[in-house]
């Protein structure tokens, strides 16, 4: 069956029509000559001969009007007179349009949303010329990408693939401009960094590789755009001043293009140094460091006759000529290559993962709307047949009756589309400004381009013709004579099974995400719950690097003790402590490795463990809330003078010595070869923002023994965050006014860990309870319907003396036994896609009693919810009036 | 005009088809054919023939195309297409019967029935 004829639908449609009236008008005119032509010869004057012809020929106009009616409506004027017509039939069930408009705008919303993300993130090509070629360098061994300088340098030198290679790292620094010293961050690049990565200068000039002559030889800065324009308010005249970076002069020599922040997408530097100047901005030269790996990632254009297979081979061979080498320094040194842009795999693959599992879940959510739309829409055509029967009495054709539900249900699509863009339109650019975590310049860009727009258009017609084309097979059918002489309520019989499948289906796709989203909502609350190993309540951290401020060697710990010294004196302090590097679960932390007693030979590949490593003052433990399950705390004795001491936690006590009652008062070696004691144990804990993490083994060294210019305080207060802070800034205005910090709650910090399971969970939540909205709402239908359908049927069980449950089973037994297939079927399908599941959240198993208890529960929770009120239709029935008003 | 007979709802197109079977016309040709051909016993108002032009043209039975006239004029002229000749036939037929049938029904006497 053709339902578009495409002979008469041209774009020219419209401009068609002026030439056909013209062509018209000419036929008409010719006529009326022809006729004053014989008039004439009959003996008129040719004026006279004309004005006869012409009455004659009666009231042009009307002709003309009724020779265009006869040429027939083209698909256009057919499909404005199907929009009016259907809006004038939506606007007299109101309810039903906005139930369909409702639920198709949350489908669609929801997928355009994720879709913008998964665009923004993945599909969407980083601002680089020639981003397809631009690859990152990872080890193939750990998904990992840091590397040592003197490895790049290697690399860069002596590979024939890339076209350069270029390197960068993140620090932190502080910045004097002459007012208030902040702290900002920076991206220590390469000099070939710009030149390799092709961007041109916004302004001023950029560093190049010829700028580079040895440690600290180009105090320059490049600002990035947006810094540029909120700290220097777009003044030009910024390019040439000099600024105090960690108390030495630069200067800034230019300005990025507004759309380049570097290739990491959802991070925003402040600007970018030569690495040649990384003693200044780090406080410590590794520049000729081989096994100190800080550099975040190297990476450039392949050459154009390069792939990446033969660019691995290339990078392999130096890595087998840097491993036998420097045995010391590289242990397994295997290339991979991937895209710099969400720092490779090392988030990627989780990123990548995580989006799809949930565009296949939105995916799902369409899909259930449509199932739940088609079979709103079959029960309203099933209603219509009556109207149906009439117009194809009345000589309509099937054709047109079908083109015309069809307008009708892409009329709603579309509409539901258009909310449904409209919100998530909103939604992804408020995403775009959203900084969720305020102390790093980390923002998700994922503002909606043309390809949402496209797949949100895309995605409203496939739905509307799916959903559109559930009620065909009914229409196709209708026999006008048998509905008109007998009504629409005989045959219900067979054909509610296609209803029955639809609403079964979506209520086992409602499943599968209500379990999802309850498999993610317990996984969040098991790595709140989870053993921390540290109490981050009412814990307030001070965080600040003495090198930003200008201290050096033996001034960094002189500094710490007067800052510890200062905070104890702060009423409501209960105890300071003090953390070298990061806290535990921060952003970064370092995992320096370490050999047992036993070894000699201290290459890479003997390590025996890699713990995570913290510089502590003796106060810390108690600070933190960690317990000391043996052996004693650290103190102001160990320091560079006394033996090397360590506290370790349970986990590397396991690993290195066996047990932990083994542990104590044995040995372990550090890279140097140092030999350091072992005096304490402390519980276990998490470390890394990845609270789903196994047990990792964590060394505590003394700070005196293990000095660190990056400084963490934690002061353990029952006292106001509010006043705790501004007392703190006092204090430390009183030390050092040039001193840049950061205070925040360490609970609020946790904010960073917990960033990645929230948002797992709100957007599987969010998608749950969509799921759970459409079974709602397709179950209501279904049942109301059902009970609406059979009404005179159960007034008349009920006038035989039926009892409530009776009528309660005969009204509701369907949906509900639908219910139950359909969530069995859903539970089922997602204790199958656990996998998946389990990509995304911590410890995600639906084969946890709990979750499946309360998808259960949520599942009957929803089906009483949605049969209450044609429950309650059907056992009000009285028979009495119902039969009499039959 | 005395002794002319309005036309029956529908018989226009025959009329037409029939005028056009006779060869191509245009349209003020087709008319004086009618008229022609049925003796002028019919009374077809001048304007509502082309209507009936169009939706035959649009059924697929009839095919137009500009030329010149007799009169040296510019016409749209009409002829038969397949569809349009087997109509005609279709048309012709089903009218024969009905018109039989009619005037059967109509000729009898009261003793017969």
């Amino acid at each position: 069956m053709k339902l578009v004829d495409w002979r008469s639908f041209r774009i020219a449609t419209l401009f068609q029509r002026s030439r056909m009236n013209a062509e018209v008008e000419e036929e008409l005119r010719a006529h009326i000559q022809h006729r004053a032509d014989d008039l004439e010869r009959s003996g008129l004057e040719r004026a006279e001969a004309e004005r006869r012809a012409r009455i004659e020929f009666g009231g042009q106009e009307k002709f003309k009007e009724e020779c265009r009616d006869a040429l027939g409506g083209t698909f256009l004027e057919t499909l404005i007179q199907d929009a009016r017509f259907s809006l004038r039939v939506l606007r007299k069930s109101p309810g039903f349009a906005i139930v369909a408009i409702l639920t198709l705008a949350l489908a669609i919303g929801a997928n355009a949303v994720v879709f913008g993300v998964l665009n923004a993130l993945i599909l969407h090509p980083q601002y680089v010329p020639r981003a397809e070629s631009l690859y990152g360098i990872e080890h193939g061994s750990d998904k990992d990408a840091m590397e040592s300088y003197p490895d790049y340098l290697d690399l860069r030198d002596h590979n024939h693939s890339f076209q350069g290679l270029a390197a960068y790292s993140i620090a932190q620094a502080g910045l004097d401009t002459g007012e208030n010293p902040s702290r900002i961050w920076v991206e220590q690049a390469s000099g070939n960094y710009f030149d390799v990565l092709g961007i041109q200068p916004y302004l001023g000039r950029f560093f190049h590789g010829a700028d580079e002559h040895g440690p600290n030889s180009a105090p320059y800065v490049v600002l990035t755009y947006a810094y540029w324009h909120t700290r220097f308010q777009d003044d030009r005249g910024a390019v040439g001043r000099v600024v105090q970076l960690n108390k030495h002069p630069f200067t800034i020599i230019g300005v990025t293009p507004p759309e380049f922040h570097g290739t990491l997408l959802f991070f925003n530097p402040d600007f970018f140094v030569p690495i040649m100047n990384q003693e200044q901005v780090d406080g410590q030269n590794l520049l000729n460091a081989r096994g100190r790996r800080w550099i975040f990632m190297v990476m450039g254009h392949l050459k154009p006759e390069v792939t990446p297979a033969q660019a691995i081979a290339d990078l392999n061979s130096i890595g087998s000529y840097l491993e036998k080498t420097y045995p010391q320094d590289d242990g397994q040194m295997t290339f991979t290559l991937a895209r710099p842009s969400l720092y490779g795999d090392y988030l990627g693959r989780p990123v990548r993962a995580f989006m799809t599992g949930l565009m296949l879940l939105a995916g799902l959510i369409l899909l259930a709307a449509c199932a739940n739309l088609g079979s709103l829409f079959a029960a309203r055509a099933a209603d219509r047949s009556r109207e149906v029967a009439l117009r194809l009495a009345l000589g309509a054709s099937r054709r047109r009756l079908l083109r015309q539900l069809f307008t009708e249900a892409v009329m709603i699509s579309l509409m539901g589309g258009t909310f449904g863009l409209w919100g998530s339109v909103v939604l992804l650019r408020g995403l775009s400004v959203w900084q969720p975590l305020p102390q790093f310049p980390i923002n998700v860009p994922v503002n909606p381009d043309a390809n949402v727009y496209g797949l949100a258009l895309v995605l409203a017609l496939a739905s509307g013709f799916l959903f559109g084309a559930v009620p065909v097979r009914q229409i196709l059918r209708t026999n006008p004579y048998e509905v008109i002489k007998s009504g629409s309520t005989g045959r219900a019989g067979r054909r509610m099974t296609v209803r029955d499948l639809l609403l079964g289906a979506q209520i086992a796709i409602c499943a599968v995400l209500v379990t999802s989203s309850i498999v993610a909502v317990r996984g969040l609350a098991r790595s709140l719950h989870s053993n921390l190993g540290f109490e981050p309540q009412n814990a307030m951290l001070v965080d600040t690097d003495l090198s930003m401020a200008g201290y050096r060697g033996d001034g960094v710990p002189a500094m710490q003790r007067r800052m510890i010294d200062a905070m104890e004196t702060i009423p409501g302090v209960k105890s300071v402590g003090l953390v070298g590097q990061y806290p535990p679960t921060a952003m970064m932390w370092i995992t320096p490795i370490v050999f047992t007693d036993e070894t000699t030979d201290l290459r890479p590949s003997n390590a025996a463990a890699s713990p995570v490593m913290y510089s502590i003052s003796p106060e810390y433990f108690h600070a933190a809330g960690t317990a000391l399950l043996a052996g004693r705390d650290l103190t102001w004795h160990d320091d560079k003078n006394g033996p090397r001491v360590a506290v370790i936690n349970q986990e590397f006590a396991r690993r290195i010595f066996g047990s932990v009652a083994n542990a104590l008062g044995r040995y372990f070696k550090r890279r140097d070869g140092t030999r350091i004691q072992v005096v304490g144990i402390v519980q276990d804990g998490k470390y890394t923002p990845n609270l789903a993490e196994d047990p990792q083994p964590a060394m505590f060294l003394p700070i005196l023994q293990s000095p660190s210019s990056e400084t963490w305080m934690v002061l353990r207060s029952n006292r106001d965050s509010q006043q705790l802070a501004a007392a703190i800034k006092s204090k430390l205005r009183d030390l050092d006014a040039g001193l840049p910090f950061f205070t925040q709650k360490w609970s609020k910090q946790m904010d960073t860990a917990l960033f990645a399971p929230r948002m797992a969970t709100v957007a599987l939540g969010v998608l749950g309870v969509m799921g759970a909205m459409l079974s709602i709402t397709g179950i209501f239908g279904m049942a109301a319907y059902a009970v609406s359908k059979r009404l005179r049927e159960l007034g008349i069980r009920m006038a035989l003396g039926a009892q409530r449950t009776e009528v309660l089973q005969a009204a509701l037994g369907r949906p509900l036994k639908l219910l139950a297939w359909g969530s069995a079927a859903g539970l089922l399908l997602g204790l199958l896609a656990s996998r998946v599941l389990a990509f995304m959240v911590y410890q995600a198993t639906p084969r946890d009693p709990l979750v499946l208890a309360g998808v259960v529960l949520a599942m009957l929770l929803l089906g009483l919810i949605a049969t209450w009120i044609p429950a309650q239709r059907a056992l009000s029935i009285d028979p009495v009036n119902l039969l009499r008003e039959e | 005009m005395a002794g002319q007979a309005q036309l029956l709802p529908g018989t226009l197109d025959l009329l037409i088809l029939r005028a056009v079977s006779l060869g191509p016309r245009h349209g003020y040709g087709i008319l004086l054919r009618i008229g022609q051909i049925s003796g002028n016993a019919l009374l077809i108002e001048q304007g509502a023939l082309y209507p009936g032009l169009f939706r035959l043209v649009r059924q697929g039975l009839l095919k137009a195309s500009w030329g010149t006239s007799e009169n040296n004029r510019r016409a749209k002229f009409y002829e038969l297409t397949a569809a349009g000749r087997r109509r005609l036939r279709e048309e012709t037929a089903s009218w024969n019967r009905l018109a039989a049938a009619i005037a059967s029904a109509l000729s009898q006497q009261p003793e017969e029935i």
